[in-house]
This record gives structure tokens, C-alpha cells and sequence, in this order.
């Protein structure tokens, strides 16, 4: 038992008023834990609580019973005895008459009745003598907000948890939650009352029971909320939103049958509102209510109901436009209308619910009658005027849902519409009577009437839909769509022939649009019951097929029929329609297998891939089968090239290198289990490299298609296949190319000497071991991390040896080497012949860029060797100097280390660094002045490519080391290169004596800065920017600096418009303005000066005492760029003069 | 005197929409009319169809900006502040070689002479700019619609 002294202490301090909520809400903890424990029992708790709960001071009696029902609240778990539950619930129940205290007595009643059965509950007879209390006592709507909330929450309690004690009060109990509810306006009350008052229904079903007389009563109540017009400035402070009190009304006013005299006359009177949600929420509540209500309730108000579904049709279509863009080829559009949309999901529902008689409406509706009257005096889309054409939509839209609905409305539908149509179009029954082989021959001379061609292609639709959506019925019982299915049998012949009359003969895109589609409806119809025997199926495939390859140059129609043999070609593959399919092969497949190997000029070529590779990616069966036609094609056009030389078909083996890499290889890769044609690819064109033993190809462009889609194909390849792709083509370059591929060839090979022979070493290559080699490279690049690469240290210097020779590829081939050496995806070690460290000890051991740096080599070229010194300067110019070979070699060799996070990349960017401070001064004076200037560019071109390596290191690539290409990358590795790097070059640039050295640094500066994260430059903000300025007026004096200058600028900008990056640059405010306005007039690039102007608007917020003095000269420059040549720049302008000119004043004087 | 509006109940027109521009990515752009419209077009007294497009002509190789307008009614006495709130805002947004010409459409206002001469006074503008009350008035037309 805990010291009573301790628990009238927490007594008291939850009763008194002046205490704060936290100590009230403590004390309320702690008497419930001692409660919850048996430290203190309920009966003690009352007990000790007598004097505050029987009080006649109303505030502490209230505060007193509050605190009791707090605490019965907390204990909603704790199993309590009957006993003690029937005498609080008594108490409580009691309290309830008592006005002044009632908050308590409400929380203490929820309290109790809420419980959990295992816990103990309140007897039912507790629970009316509730019920009657409520009632008696309560003057809810006299109530503050949370008062009646709880009120709310009682009376939804005992309605669901007491049905049965609730509901013999009848008359008592309806009457008395009317009063509850009436004129309640809170919105989470609401949401409560429209909850109680669906339960309350559920309780009294019977119509002629207790309810039926209030039924009115009730509605009315409700009604004046009907539509939910709820204007909450923050809604979400509640948690409730407008849709949620639509939804808990409109549960409401379906619940019962006997509202349906009252909601149904308001929901269409106020569905000819002018209001858009108030016709929307009619409609979604007559949904609700038709399925509720009962068919023979809804039918006297069928007549009103469809007349106001087609009324909102009407009127909420808008001008359509004809779609025809590029990407989408989506017909007629209308906007988006979502009246409409629940209009028909109405028209539907009530359809559903009683057939014949919605139908027997539309079938003699005027309106349509009209309409299809209308329709011939109209022969093409443009004749008819806007009215008729949302007319024509809207019955469109009837008709079509409603043959959509079931199969005895579709055949209703299409006995009372589909003759008149075709009529119109002239196919009339007439001329089809007679024997049949006339029939085929019968020729539509006429253009078709487009409105009869719109409905009767959406009805053929809705028809196909419904079949095809209930083919388990289709199967057993053909006949009971007997009547439209032989309307549409004995049809298809002539309707097949009429589409395709109209797209050859139509001059009008919508005509052609809607005979596209029909062709593709009756082709789509399910095997076994369709309209369309095989014969007439090859006939509409034959039809495209003609499209195809004749007709490219009617752009829309090409699309639409390609679009067209797609969707049949998946759709028969997805119903495994095994004849259909064999048609389709050999009707579209092949022709298009063999339109691409086939010499054929007359089409272009980029067409035919479009059409290939759109057919391909429609089904898998027709993937494999073009995909071997493809590299049929390719491998004898690459044949071509590698024998005779070919340039024409170079071009076009582009292409399809492309296509392979750009569509059908993702295709294949996502809907992946072909592994083999995966690998059959790489492997066939390495072996065919190896038969073709002397070739030359010019086309450096083809070698590039041809590397990407190796890399593509190799990438996508399983670990194993990648291992026999790599060995495959390892044997290639070991047997049949002159590379020495000794393992102790290349250390022995004095580099320098190497590097001696300045230029002109790639180019004595052989063409055909220079494509091994780089096809080899771009197999390395693509490969897995855990894939064996062989022979790994013999690769390593011929990648070495050939990247000195100015061969890219193989730096990066290296690169991704270390990039993911010994490391498997999941950071496991992987055994190989080498690790990683003897790898890169292999690469740095040579020496060979700390040789080549130190000067003696130029020395060597300049004075030694014989080559002359237009050939030096030649080279310079070429960047073919064998430093910058190995600098260009050396920092993809970084980035792979870079990106994988190893150590190593330190010493590759001290190498880089020392490269950028080796002065000018530590070369020898030459003798002749003219080698002298010589020296100078040939160091100062060093140091820029020694700069430009850091944008290789930092920036992403697309053609290696990407996750595309599995390198291994580790999260935020710019973050931390950036701050390494940053406080080794910011010294460095302050020390920097030499103006060439300095503007190096300066590069290499730009470069990471650019690339990093904005995020971690601003937490630098302050240090960065004297420098950033800098490097920025530096770069301003190049004009071939000014993609990196705009990139440098961006940064800035991003700087300034951050709110942590303004208070960073407050402090250099007048040096970011001088920069800025320096670059206003910058000539080379447009972005760079209207960036420039934006980061001085961005500047103009900055606190005013700062800015305020560098006000003239940045209304000065910038009255300067109002005559700029570009208008963007200009309109830029007058933002940023408007922005500075009112940080003064309202005038502009100045 | 009651101090009423001459026009108390003008009528407003909407915004017209705009064709977008279709953007050269390189070469320049020369000013055209619809450069000074779009400047013009935030000022509020455009709802009152003052200007359209038509009303403006430019000729860059001179320099010359010509606006005419048309008050929207005959005796308009805020003809003038709208003249001037024209110059002020077109000298804010224009390099200061060009010259701008105002001049209220023939016809359309009972003292069109006076009135023309007034807008296009070197002095007289530059006076009238001095006036605090008027200065005042043109400031809170351009900037009400723009702040």
C-alpha cells in the first residue's frame, strides 16, 4: 500500500489548477503505475479520493472525478471485478446529471465502456442505465467543442458495443441523437455524427420500425451539409480533409434504403448545380446510394438519373484535340474530366443494377437518336462543328460503357445501333445478301463517314473488351452473345476492307487514327470466338506490313500501324494463340528480319530499326527470333567492312550497333533469361575478329559503336559468361596480335627511352590490333568485380605500355582493373594470382611519371633526339607529349582508385600536384631563346593536363568506372577527396609565387570544387570563396575556360542562394561583387552573364549595411547589360536593377 | 467638392495569354515590341487596355522606342501620370541611348496636343519627377503592381 501521504500529495497536485500541465500529467502517471502495479487497489484509490469527488466546490470535484477517469483510462488493460466495475460505472453514470463536472463523468463512462472484454466490460445493464442518463441529462449542442466530441464517442460506443441494449429504446434513443447532431458544425464531431448515425440505421432495418418515422427528420439533418463545403485554412492541424467528410457523409446517406424519398431528389437537384465539387459528389453519392438502395427503389428515378448523367456528359466535355505528337500517339483527347469520369462509373453502375430498363432508355433516348441522325451530313472530322463533335464523344462514351456492361446490353446495344451504323457507312445488310464471293470483291469506293467510323470502331472495342474480359464465359457460352457476335461475323469481312480503304485513301489524320484502330480491335479479338478467321488476320497483318515498308514517309500513319502490330503481336502472345502467332512470324517477323539484311535503300535505315526493334520488344518469341536476324545482318555488314572495306556499310553497322545497345540489349537484359544471347554477341564478334586476319578500318566512329555495345552486352552478362567472354577474348589478343605479352617485357623496357620517340607510336599500331585492343579494353571496363581476368600482371603493362602510346581506352581499362580488384559485390576478398597492392605496385614501381616529371626528358627530346623542333611544338599542340599521355593514363588509374576509396589515390594527386608547382625556373636556361619559349608551353601544357586530371578524377563518366559498368563506388567519395584535397591546395595557392603554377592550381581548384556536392562546399563557404573568386576572374580571360568557368559560377550561385551560404560571403560581399560585375559582360556565353546577373539578385538580400555601398557600381554595370544581345540576359537585367535600385530607395536615382 | 473618380468604374480586361517565344540558342536577339510589352505588361493600369501590342514600335537601329495609348476616356486627367509612369518604368529597363517617344493615340483624348507635348518635354518630365506628390504617385503605380 503506498503511504497515503504520498498519494493525496499527487492527489492535490493534479487537482490544483494553478499546477503546470506537465506536473498534472506526472502525477496522473504515478497514481496509475501504483494503480497498475497493486501498490494502491481501485477501491483504495476511491477511497482515499472521497473528499475530492463528493466536494461541493464544482472546480476540485470536477478536477477530482477527471483525475479518476484519467486513471481508469490508463488502466484500460488492468482486469477489473464486476463489482468495482458496476460501481464506477454507477458513479459515473450518475455524474453525468452533474453539468458543472460533467467533463469527468464522460471520460470515466468511454473509460469503462471501451474495455476489452478480457479486462472486464460493463453489463449491459450498466450500459443502458447509461444510455437512459445520456439521454436524460445531455444537452449536447450545449456543449463546448470537446465536450461534445466525447458525447460523440459515448453514443458511438454504446451503439456499437450495446446494439442490443440500445436498440429496444426505439423512439427514445432515434429522438434523442436527432438532438445530439442537430446543427453540429466541428469537423471531427461531424465526422463522428455521420459515423453514429450510419450505425444508428444498422440498428433499425426494419421499415416500418421505430425509425421509418424519423427517416426525414434524420435526413434533413443531414442534408444542409450536402456538398461538404469545408474551408479549413489548415485542414491538417485536424487530421481531416474535405474528402474524408464527403466519404463519412455520403456513408451516411447510403446506409439505409428509407432515405432514398429524400437523398435522391436532392442529389439530382443538386447535380444541376453550377458548382463542379457540388456535381461531382452527386455523382459519387448516387453511385453509392444505387448500390445500396435496391433496383426497385432506384427505378422510379431511372429516367431522372439518366437524364442527369447525360446532362453532365454534355456539359463537362471540353474541345477535344487530336494528339498526333511524337510520343504519344493517344487519337482524340479530351481533357482529363473527372465529372465525366464519374459519370460514366455511374452510368455503369445503374446499368448493372437494372439492365432493361437503362437500356430500353438509351435505345430510345432522343438525344442519341439525334446525333446518329446528324452523324451522315458530316462526311470528315474537321466538317463537324464543337457541339457536334462532344455530342458525338459523349455518345460514344454512353455506348461504349454500356456495351462494355454485360453481354446481354452489348447485344441490345448493338442490335439497335450497329446496322444503322453500318449503314452509314455504307455496308449496308442489302448489299451483303446474296452468295459470298461477290462479297470479297465488293469494293468501298466511297470515303467513310467519320462519325459512324468513331461510333462504330468504340462500340467494336467495348465489344472486344468485354469478351476479352470474360473469357471463361466466352468459352462455354458463345451463344448468348449470339445476336452481336453474328452481327460482327457477318460484318468483319466488310469492315476489314473499309479500314483499310481508309487508310489508303484518307487524307485526314482522325480517319486514319480510327481505321488503324479498328484493324487492330478485330485482330485482338480472342482466339476461339473471333469475328475474324486466320485468313483476314493475315490479311490486316499484311495490310501494316505494307504500311511498314512502303508507306514511311506518312509519318502518322507509319507510327500508328507500327503501334498497331505491336499491340496484336503482345496481345496473341499473351493469350498463346499458337496459329495466330505462327501467321504473325511469318507474316511480320520475318519480313522485318529480313528488311534489315536486305540491301534496300529505298527505306531509311533508322526506320527499320524503329519498326525492329518495336516489334522485338512485343514479345519474346519474337525478341529471339529478330535478335538472330540482327546479328546475322551486323556480323555479315561488319564481314563486309573487315574484307572489302566497305564504308557504306559502316554507316549503317552503326546503326545497328546502336539499336542493339540502346534498345533491344535493356530489352532483353529486363525480361532476362537469355543468358546465351546475351554472350553469344561478344563471343561471335571476337571470333570473328580472329578469322579476319588482315583488315583495316578506318571508321574510328565504328570502333566506338562497336566498343559501347560490347561494353553493354559484356556488362549485362552473368559472372560465368563474363569469364568465358574474357578468357575468349584474351586468347584473341595473346594469339593473334604483336603485343609482347610477357610478363617480364614490359620492366625491362626503359620507359624513358620509350617515351624518347615522342609522337606517331599509336598510329604504327596495326588497325587490327589496335581493335583487339580496344575491344579487350572495353571487355575489362564492363566487367564484374568478381569476374577472373587472366594473366592479370602481363595485362597490366600492356595496358601500361599502350596508354603511353596515347590509347585511352586502355587507362581506363586500367582504371576499372583497380577499381575492383579483389573485391566482390558484397566486400568479400576474392583469391587471384595477384592482389591488388603488387597490382598497383606494379604500376608505380615503373616510375614512370615521377621520370617524366622532373624535366630531364624534355631536356632529352629538345637537345637529343633528332626529332626537330617543329615536331616537339607539333606535339604540343597534338597533346601527344608522353607526359601528358601518362597524366591523361594516370588519373583514370586515380578515379578507380578514387572511387573504390584506396589510399593509394594520394600519392597519384601528390604526383599531379608536384606536376602543377615544378617551376619554370627548374628547367635549364636553354641556349636558343626560341626553345626556350618552347619549354615554356610544352611545362605549361603538363601542368594543365596535370590540372585537368582532377576533372577527370572527380566528374562522371559515362563509358567507365559507372555503376552501369559495376565499379565499385564508394558512398560520398567526392565529400571526402574534397576535404582532403582542400586544405593541401588552399596553401599551396597561397604560396604560389609563379603566376603559371598559381593559375594551374587554380584549375585543378575549379575542377573539384565544381564536382562536389553542394552540401559540403557550403560547410566550407567561408574559406572557399576569396579563393573561388579568384579562380573565377582567372578563368574569365580564356575563352575556351568557359564551360568550366560556368560550372565554377553555378557553385556560386548555389552559395548564394543558400541561407547559410549568404551568411559565408556577407563578409567578402564587395570582392563577390567586383568578381560578379566582372563577369556581367563576360562574351563568351550567355549562361555565364545571366547566371552572373542572378547571383547579384541573389546578393541583394543580403543584410543591408553590407550591400548598401556597392550600390552605384551595380546599378552602373548592370545598366550595361540592359543593352545586352540576348533577351534573357536583358530581362535578367531589369530584375536585378528593380532588386538593388528599392534596397535604397523607391527612387532610381542615382 | 466630392474628390470622386472621373472613371469610377473602368472596365477591366483580362491578361491576354501569350504566345511563347520560340528561343534561338545562339545569335542575339534584337528588342522588339513585345520586349517593351512584357515590361509594360506589369504595370497595373495595363488591365485598362491603355496599350496592346500594336501600339508599340521599335526601331533599333536608331534607338527609337514610339509608345502610343489611349486613355480610357476623353478627358482623362491621368493621362499624363500614365505617360509618365511609361517613361520612368521603359528608362529602368532600357540602356539610356535609346530614345522614347509617348504620345496618347489621335484623337482619344480632348487635349492630345498639350498632353504630348508634356510627356515628351525634357524639362517638364525632369520637373515633374521633382515634385514629390507626383513622384510619389508614379512610384506607388509602379511598384503596387510589382512589390
Amino acid at each position: 500500500m503506498a503511504e497515503p501521504s504520498q498519494l493525496s500529495h499527487l492527489t492535490e497536485s493534479f487537482v490544483d489548477s494553478s499546477r503546470s500541465p506537465t506536473q498534472q500529467a506526472a502525477s496522473l502517471d504515478k497514481i496509475a503505475s501504483l494503480v497498475k502495479n497493486d501498490v494502491l487497489t481501485m477501491e483504495g484509490l476511491v477511497r482515499e479520493m472521497q473528499m475530492y469527488l463528493t466536494t461541493t466546490d464544482n472546480i476540485v470535484r470536477a478536477r477530482g472525478i477527471l483525475l479518476l477517469a484519467e486513471v481508469l483510462t490508463c488502466l484500460a488493460t488492468k482486469p477489473l471485478d464486476n463489482a468495482t466495475l458496476h460501481s464506477l460505472i454507477g458513479f459515473f453514470t450518475d455524474r453525468l446529471a452533474d453539468w458543472k463536472a460533467l467533463r469527468g463523468a464522460l471520460v470515466g463512462c468511454l473509460a469503462l465502456m471501451r474495455r476489452k472484454s478480457s479486462a472486464g466490460v460493463v453489463t449491459s445493464t450498466d450500459a443502458k442505465a447509461v444510455a437512459e442518463s445520456f439521454l436524460q441529462n445531455l444537452q449536447v449542442q450545449s456543449l463546448g467543442q470537446h465536450d461534445r466530441k466525447l458525447c460523440f464517442e459515448l453514443l458511438e460506443c454504446l451503439l456499437e458495443r450495446y446494439p442490443n441494449t440500445v436498440t429496444p429504446m426505439g423512439d427514445e434513443l432515434i429522438y434523442g441523437i436527432c438532438e445530439a447532431v442537430d446543427s453540429e458544425k466541428d469537423p471531427q464531431c461531424l465526422m463522428l455524427t455521420f459515423h453514429i448515425v450510419e450505425v444508428l440505421v444498422q440498428l433499425f432495418p426494419d421499415t416500418s420500425g421505430p425509425f421509418a418515422s424519423f427517416a426525414g427528420d434524420l435526413f434533413e439533418i443531414l442534408s444542409c451539409y450536402f456538398p461538404i463545403h469545408f474551408t479549413h485554412p489548415r485542414g491538417e492541424d485536424l487530421g481531416i480533409k474535405r474528402d474524408d467528410l464527403s466519404r463519412a457523409l455520403m456513408l451516411a446517406f447510403s446506409s439505409t434504403p428509407m432515405f432514398e424519398p429524400f437523398a435522391i431528389p436532392l442529389l439530382l437537384e443538386k447535380l444541376s448545380s453550377s458548382l463542379p465539387s457540388a456535381k461531382l459528389d452527386s455523382l459519387k453519392y448516387l453511385s453509392s446510394c444505387t448500390s445500396n438502395y435496391g433496383p426497385e427503389r432506384m427505378a422510379k428515378h431511372a429516367r431522372a438519373i439518366w437524364l442527369s448523367i447525360k446532362d453532365a456528359l454534355y456539359t463537362s466535355l471540353q474541345e477535344p484535340t487530336l494528339s498526333f505528337t511524337s510520343e504519344s500517339l493517344d487519337g482524340l483527347v479530351f481533357q482529363e474530366n473527372e465529372i465525366a469520369k464519374e459519370a460514366l462509373t455511374l452510368l455503369q453502375q445503374v446499368i448493372v443494377q437494372n439492365n432493361g430498363l437503362f437500356l430500353s432508355l438509351i435505345v430510345e433516348d432522343e438525344d442519341i437518336n439525334i446525333i446518329l441522325n446528324a452523324v451522315p451530313s458530316y462526311e470528315s472530322y474537321s466538317d463537324i462543328p464543337l457541339q457536334g463533335k462532344l455530342k458525338l464523344f459523349a455518345a460514344g462514351c454512353i455506348l461504349s460503357i454500356s456495351t462494355k456492361t454485360s453481354v446481354a446490353c452489348c447485344n441490345m446495344i448493338f442490335e439497335s445501333f450497329f446496322p444503322r451504323l453500318m449503314e452509314i457507312l455504307g455496308l449496308s445488310e442489302k448489299k451483303l445478301s446474296g452468295d459470298h464471293s461477290p462479297k470479297d470483291n465488293y469494293l468501298i469506293s466511297k470515303r467513310l463517314n467519320f462519325g459512324a467510323l468513331y461510333l462504330s470502331v468504340e462500340l467494336l472495342a467495348a465489344c472486344r473488351d468485354l469478351i476479352a474480359g470474360s473469357t471463361q464465359i466466352a468459352c462455354k457460352s458463345v451463344s448468348t452473345y449470339e445476336t452481336s457476335y453474328c452481327m460482327l461475323h457477318s460484318f468483319s469481312n466488310l469492315l476489314t476492307k473499309a479500314f483499310c480503304s481508309t487508310l489508303v485513301t484518307s487524307p485526314h489524320d482522325a480517319d486514319i487514327y480510327f481505321g488503324v484502330k479498328g484493324l487492330q480491335i478485330l485482330a485482338t479479338f480472342p482466339g476461339d470466338v473471333s469475328p475474324v478467321p486466320i485468313s483476314k488476320f493475315e490479311n490486316i497483318l499484311i495490310t501494316f506490313m505494307s504500311i511498314i515498308t512502303m508507306d514511311f514517309k506518312k509519318t502518322l500513319l507509319w507510327r500508328l500501324a507500327l503501334k498497331a502490330l505491336m499491340n496484336i503481336g503482345s496481345f496473341i502472345d499473351k493469350n498463346n494463340e499458337s496459329e495466330k502467332i505462327l501467321s504473325y512470324m511469318r507474316i511480320v517477323v520475318e519480313k522485318i528480319v529480313s528488311l534489315v539484311s536486305l540491301d534496300d535503300v529505298t527505306m531509311p535505315f533508322p526506320l527499320k530499326l524503329e519498326a525492329i526493334s518495336g516489334i522485338g520488344r512485343s514479345g519474346l518469341n519474337y525478341m529471339l527470333h529478330i535478335i538472330q536476324g540482327f546479328e546475322e545482318a551486323l556480323f555479315a555488314n561488319l564481314s563486309e567492312i573487315y574484307v572489302h572495306g566497305n564504308v557504306k556499310s559502316a554507316k549503317v553497322t552503326i546503326w545497328l550497333l546502336e539499336c542493339y545497345s540502346n534498345k533491344l540489349l535493356p530489352w532483353i537484359h529486363e525480361n532476362g533469361v537469355f543468358e546465351e544471347v546475351l554472350l553469344r554477341f561478344p563471343i561471335n564478334i571476337w571470333k570473328q575478329i580472329e578469322s579476319c586476319v588482315d583488315f583495316s578500318v578506318p571508321e574510328k566512329e565504328l570502333l566506338d559503336a562497336m566498343m559501347t555495345a560490347m561494353k553493354h552486352a559484356v556488362a549485362f552478362c552473368s559472372e560465368e559468361s563474363q569469364n568465358e567472354i574474357i578468357q575468349k577474348s584474351y586468347n584473341v589478343l595473346s594469339s593473334s596480335t604483336s603485343f609482347p605479352l610477357k610478363e617480364s617485357v614490359a620492366l625491362t623496357i626503359p620507359f624513358q627511352l620509350e617515351g624518347l620517340q615522342l609522337t606517331q607510336k599509336m598510329d604504327n599500331l596495326s588497325c587490327r590490333d589496335e581493335w583487339i585492343l580496344s575491344l579487350f579494353a572495353s571487355v575489362v571496363i564492363a566487367v564484374r568485380p568478381q569476374t577472373h581476368i587472366p594473366n592479370v600482371k602481363v595485362i597490366l603493362n600492356l595496358f601500361i605500355t599502350t596508354l603511353l602510346k596515347g590509347h585511352v581506352p586502355a587507362a581506363q581499362a586500367l582504371g576499372s582493373i583497380v577499381n575492383k580488384f579483389g573485391k566482390s559485390s558484397t566486400g568479400s576478398e576474392i583469391s587471384s594470382d595477384c592482389t591488388l597492392e603488387e597490382a598497383l605496385d606494379i604500376i608505380f614501381q615503373l616510375k614512370l611519371w615521377t621520370h617524366l616529371d622532373n624535366g630531364a626528358l624534355l631536356r632529352c627530346s629538345v637537345n637529343g633526339s633528332e626529332m626537330g623542333h617543329t615536331d616537339l611544338c607539333q606535339a604540343v599542340v597534338n597533346n601527344k607529349l608522353p607526359q601528358i599521355l601518362a597524366i591523361t593514363g594516370l588519373s583514370w588509374i586515380g578515379k578507380g582508385l578514387l572511387l573504390r576509396g584506396h589510399d593509394k589515390v594520394k600519392d597519384v594527386t601528390m604526383i599531379f600536384l608536384e606536376c602543377l608547382l615544378s617551376n619554370g625556373n627548374a628547367l635549364p636556361l636553354s641556349q636558343h631563346s626560341l626553345e626556350n619559349s618552347c619549354e615554356q608551353d610544352l611545362r605549361a601544357s603538363v601542368m594543365k593536363s596535370a590540372a585537368d586530371a582532377f576533372r577527370v578524377l572527380m566528374s562522371d563518366s559515362e563509358v567507365c568506372l559507372n555503376r552501369k559498368f559495376h565499379a565499385i563506388i564508394r558512398p560520398l567519395y567526392k565529400q571526402r577527396f574534397f576535404s582532403t584535397m582542400m586544405p593541401i591546395l588552399q596553401p599551396l595557392i597561397m604560396k604560389s609565387d609563379s603566376l603559371l603554377s598559381r593559375s594551374m592550381l587554380y584549375r585543378a581548384f575549379a575542377h573539384i570544387i565544381s564536382e562536389t556536392p553542394l552540401v559540403a562546399v557550403l560547410g566550407e563557404a567561408k574559406k572557399l570563396i576569396p579563393i573561388l573568386l579568384d579562380c573565377l576572374s582567372m578563368l574569365n580571360k580564356d575563352a575556351q575556360d568557359k564551360d568550366t568557368l560556368y560550372s565554377l559560377l553555378l557553385v556560386l550561385s548555389g552559395i548564394l542562394t543558400d541561407k547559410d551560404g549568404q551568411e559565408a560571403v556577407v563578409d567578402n560581399a564587395h570582392l563577390v561583387i567586383n568578381c560578379l560585375t566582372g563577369l556581367i559582360a563576360y562574351p563568351h556565353m550567355m549562361l555565364v552573364r545571366e547566371t552572373a546577373i542572378q547571383c547579384l539578385v541573389a546578393m541583394s538580400e543580403l543584410p543591408h549595411a553590407r550591400i548598401y555601398p556597392m550600390r552605384i557600381q551595380v546599378l552602373q554595370a548592370i545598366s550595361k547589360a540592359l543593352d545586352d544581345s540576348r533577351r534573357a540576359v536583358r530581362q535578367e537585367a531589369v530584375r536585378c536593377r528593380q532588386a538593388w535600385a528599392s534596397i535604397a530607395s523607391r527612387s532610381l536615382h542615382f | 467638392m466630392t474628390l470622386g473618380l472621373i472613371n469610377a468604374n473602368p472596365v477591366v480586361h483580362a491578361k491576354k495569354e501569350r504566345v511563347a517565344r520560340t528561343e534561338d540558342p545562339h545569335g542575339d536577339d534584337a528588342v522588339d515590341p513585345l520586349d517593351i510589352y512584357d515590361i509594360l505588361l506589369l504595370l497595373l493600369f495595363f488591365l485598362l487596355s491603355v496599350l496592346s501590342e500594336e501600339s508599340i514600335t521599335v526601331d533599333e537601329k536608331l534607338g527609337r522606342i514610339l509608345i502610343t495609348f489611349t486613355p480610357t476616356i476623353q478627358h482623362c486627367s491621368m493621362a499624363t501620370v500614365i505617360g509618365l509612369c511609361l517613361r520612368v518604368k521603359l528608362k529602368h529597363c532600357f540602356p539610356p541611348h535609346y530614345k522614347v517617344d509617348i504620345k496618347v493615340s489621335p484623337g482619344s483624348h480632348a487635349n492630345e496636343e498639350s498632353v504630348n507635348k508634356q510627356l515628351n518635354d525634357k524639362e517638364r518630365v525632369a520637373a515633374a519627377l521633382e515634385n514629390p506628390n507626383l513622384r510619389q504617385l508614379v512610384d506607388e503605380c509602379l511598384y503596387s503592381s510589382e512589390l
